[in-house]
């Protein structure tokens, strides 16, 4: 009889492992998927936002004609620069750009705002950007596009932040909240100034 | 062939060639966008090919028709018309986008796990396969002990 129970809890506990296992995976997938998902509602995940490699390089060459109703700016304006200031491309066809405008107002007296309208016409973009309260100090035109993909956007809205030299310093693709511009974003900046 | 196999043979056809018809409709859908030598042409669709479309994600610059993609696929053939090499109009692309812009994740440390994965896999199966058919079953079972083959004829009793 001994001889015979004693191999049986070995093989049970296998047993038991094996089965444990799927679980165990199907668990931690859970665990994944849901971190995932509470972090795309809370805006702390989002897997449109594109990291982009401009990080920490100064910004691209580039020459835009002037944006009605403001000055226009070009990569030398921004190499000049030695406060920081927030870059945001920005098309009157974007209707995130519409939701981001007063959070953009709020911030602007905190950090200039220079705009970049995307793939608008200029028309379109002045009659926009009048109606929405002109949050930008300065405003060029980006009608081709291809300053936006020296920048590595791909879409709008998106924003970067300047520092000193023009030294690209931070990027997000998505459109700005007061969270991020309370947590991330003013703070950065006034480091940058110091 | 019986009726049966040769349905079943039409309906493999027909979804092959669903599944090929996005490849025929690939490629730049305006003429006018393509380079004049069908050569460097078909350089700029293989180049295309390996792009990420950065607004739909899972289709390559050839195959979307977003405004972005447009707007690459215009880079790409700039590019391939100036003489570059397919890995320096990549080397452009991913100092814009970085990798993610390449639909073929680069072998990096980053990405080790995703590239070995299938073999891993596979290893891990065959080892699990092998010691399940090397062990034996079950070795034959001891002879029931008196007080089991009692209980038995207990069970098995007719009432």
């Amino acid at each position: 009889m001994s001889d015979t129970a004693a191999p049986r809890p070995a093989s049970t506990t296998r047993r038991r492992v094996l089965m444990a296992a799927p679980l165990v995976v199907a668990g931690a997938a859970g665990v994944g998927f849901w971190r995932m998902l509470s972090g795309m509602t809370q805006g702390s995940f989002d897997p449109h936002d594109i990291h982009v490699p401009v990080l920490d390089r100064p910004v691209p060459d580039f020459a835009l004609p002037d944006q009605a109703p403001g000055q226009g700016f070009g990569a030398a304006d921004l190499r000049a620069l030695t406060r920081p200031v927030l870059v945001n491309f920005f098309a009157s066809w974007c209707i995130p750009c519409v939701a981001e405008m007063p959070v953009l107002n709020a911030l602007k007296d905190r950090l200039p705002i220079w705009g970049i309208a995307y793939k608008d016409k200029p028309d379109n973009a002045a009659g926009f950007v009048r109606r929405a309260g002109n949050p930008y100090a300065r405003i060029a035109g980006d009608l081709p596009g291809l300053t936006a993909i020296d920048w590595g956007v791909s879409g709008v809205p998106e924003s970067f932040l300047i520092g000193p030299g023009g030294v690209i310093r931070w990027h997000t693709a998505a459109p700005l909240g007061e969270d991020t511009i309370h947590d991330t974003l003013l703070p950065l900046a006034a480091s940058l100034t110091r | 062939m019986t009726p049966r196999t040769a349905r079943a043979r039409t309906l493999f056809v027909l979804t092959l060639l669903a599944g090929l018809s996005p490849l025929a409709a690939a490629a730049v859908d305006d003429p006018s966008e393509m380079l004049p030598d069908p050569r460097q042409e078909a350089r700029a669709e293989a180049i295309g090919a390996q792009l990420r479309c950065l607004v739909c994600q899972n289709e390559s610059i050839e195959d979307s028709g977003a405004d972005l993609a447009r707007d690459l696929r215009h880079v790409v053939r700039d590019h391939v018309a100036r003489g570059e090499s397919d890995r320096q109009i990549m080397d452009w692309m991913v100092g814009r986008y970085g990798n993610f812009i390449r639909l073929r994740p680069p072998l990096t440390a980053g990405t080790l796990l995703l590239w070995v994965m299938p073999v891993l896999a596979l290893l891990v199966g065959a080892g699990a396969a092998f010691l399940s058919f090397r062990r034996p079953r079950t070795a034959t079972p001891a002879p029931l002990t008196d007080a089991e083959r009692a209980r038995l004829s207990d069970l098995t009793r007719p009432r």
